[in-house]
């Protein structure tokens, strides 16, 4: 499509025409995306330095920012926390979906568009139906337990709900079909053919896989990993139903600041300082891996 | 013996898929069962079966009245969402153009911000400016956060297209607006209703942002929130069931009628 970019520079009225149509495609969501993304970030950004004002829910613009330190302070444990536990869920979604995708993308014949449909499925029973049901299979009486309890692994009147366990179990199930559907997209563009030649040229199925198919679904591994990595990191759903006080996350503290005690400066500048930490992140992590384009 | 453990190495990865699979249905299949429990006031124990909770799936308070919201508020967002992301990845997938690699990231953002700070962000705008969060703020935060995954996945599609398709096209007489509508649209419309699914699965499903900007109204994973405290209906788990079954048809269907597109 270079030719059109180049044509454009002749000037001919036709062609002056088309190099604006790209922009009119982009216009209107992009104007949403400003609107509703970009605005509301710096809106945030200028709440997070506001001090208290004469009423409640009212708050002046004196650029305190030590509103940061005193919020990251206080809040230090929870930060690192969340990115914990997000970091081992990460670790167990991936660990879980990469065999999910490979299966889908080479084993699964006809049936891999069902398959991939039901990978997608579970969200339309609701998530938070779904982490209240974990809380009920991994609470006393419900199964998981009371086979443990049965087999003695664990002793009696002990449950997994309510733990750091079912915190890191919760955020790990909810977040499995954002790591799966990227891998699935990145291991099904390869050519099977490229992984018979392999065999053909006398590497054994470990070195197969270590040096052609998972440099090949690189891109799907860093995708899947972002975006298990940062809901995990910001959710608060989980630790609120399957955790206990000593496992909240940073979600949990910026929820109730904002909709409990109603401190939008101190919720602001824990948000911005969170999305601050995860963008470093993530731009460091594309950078290792090597990943040029975004999306 | 000796066969067992081959049969079994040959088929570890679908073993392991199977596992896998059972992980991700357990839940399901849990609420799925409790939807035919004779509960009383909360839905933990099991106390025997019934059927009441489907033959009344709208007994428990406001719960219909949820799963309608949800239900308009998913249809609005991921007919914008769609056409607006696909308006992008056209633009993106199919032409040269300056502020490429700006475009790119102001995509790549939301995706890469917790939910939470979307939400609290949103709010703490609308709040600025005086506005009242209600159904019309779940609208435009269910767009916004939705844009960018259809974007990613129209994209993908356009970018598996064979150029020559449309070149040939073109060579057949056929001016740009006849290629795109015969030729180009056709091609990606699997990928277009790929993009709708998802975006409606995130509207649908989503609580975090909608919990900051909804306001008094209610939204089905909203209502499961809030009424989890005091006890849960198992009219909840007869909705989430039947919205689970109704959605893999709805999908099933579509592959047989794709499929049989392309044999005849």
């Amino acid at each position: 499509m270079a030719f059109l970019h180049a044509a454009a520079k002749h000037g001919s009225s036709e062609t002056k025409k088309r190099s604006w149509l790209p922009y009119l495609l982009l216009l209107p969501g992009l104007v949403w995306l400003f609107f509703f993304f970009l605005l509301p970030i710096l809106t945030l950004v200028s709440t997070s330095t506001k001090t208290p004002g004469l009423g409640i829910g009212e708050f002046d613009q004196t650029y305190r920012f030590a509103n940061y330190w005193d919020a990251i302070v206080n809040s230090r444990a929870q930060f690192l926390r969340s990115f914990e536990y997000a970091g081992i869920a990460t670790v167990l979604a991936l660990a879980i979906a990469y065999p999910l995708a490979y299966a889908i993308a080479f084993k699964s014949g006809r049936w891999k568009n069902v398959l991939l449909v039901l990978v997608v499925a579970p969200f339309f029973t609701s998530f938070i139906l779904r982490t209240i049901a974990w809380k009920q299979i991994l609470g006393t009486s419900g199964f998981v337990n009371r086979a443990l309890i049965d087999l003695h692994i664990i002793g009696p009147q002990t449950h997994l709900t309510a733990s750091a366990f079912a915190v890191v179990m919760g955020l790990t199930y909810n977040f499995l079909p954002f790591m799966t559907l990227p891998l699935y997209s990145s291991l099904e563009r390869i050519d099977p053919r490229t992984i018979e030649a392999s065999g053909d040229l006398y590497a054994n199925a470990i070195t197969t896989f270590r040096k052609v198919t998972l440099p090949l679904s690189a891109p799907g591994v860093v995708a899947g990993t972002l975006l298990t990595f940062i809901p995990a990191a910001g959710d608060f759903v989980n630790a609120e139903i399957l955790g206990n006080p000593n496992t909240k996350m940073i979600g949990n503290v910026i929820n109730a600041r904002y909709l409990q005690i109603v401190d939008y400066p101190t919720a602001a500048a824990l948000s911005f300082t969170l999305m601050f930490v995860i963008l470093i992140m993530v731009t460091l992590y594309i950078r290792k891996a090597g990943t040029e384009e975004l999306v | 013996m000796k066969q067992a453990t081959r049969w079994f190495s040959k088929n570890l990865i679908r073993i392991y898929a199977a596992l896998g699979f059972t992980y991700l249905f357990i839940p399901v299949l849990y609420t799925f069962a409790f939807s035919f429990n004779d509960y009383r006031k909360s839905n933990l124990a099991w106390r025997g079966f019934t059927l009441n909770n489907w033959k009344n799936p709208c007994g428990a308070p406001d719960i219909c009245n949820a799963l309608g919201n949800s239900l308009k508020i998913g249809v609005i967002a991921t007919t914008i969402a769609t056409i607006l992301g696909t308006l992008i990845a056209l633009a993106l997938g199919r032409y040269a153009f300056k502020g490429r690699s700006f475009v790119n990231l102001l995509i790549f953002l939301p995706m890469a911000t917790p939910e939470l700070v979307l939400g609290a962000s949103l709010l703490t705008m609308f709040l600025n400016f005086g506005f009242n969060p209600g159904f019309l703020t779940i609208v435009i935060a269910h767009v916004m956060f939705c844009i960018s995954f259809v974007v990613v996945t129209v994209k993908a599609r356009i970018a598996s297209l064979d150029p020559r398709l449309e070149q040939a096209a073109m060579d057949l007489y056929a001016d740009e607006r006849e290629t795109f509508r015969r030729v180009t649209l056709p091609l990606l419309a699997p990928g277009i209703a790929g993009a709708a699914l998802l975006a409606f699965s995130l509207s649908f499903d989503d609580f975090i942002i909608t919990n900051f900007n909804s306001g008094n109204v209610n939204t089905f994973p909203k209502f499961v929130y809030i009424s989890a405290e005091r006890g849960l209906p198992a009219q909840a788990n007869v909705i989430g069931s039947s919205m689970f079954f109704i959605a893999l048809v709805i999908v099933l269907l579509g592959q047989v009628v794709q499929r049989k597109r392309k044999v005849s």
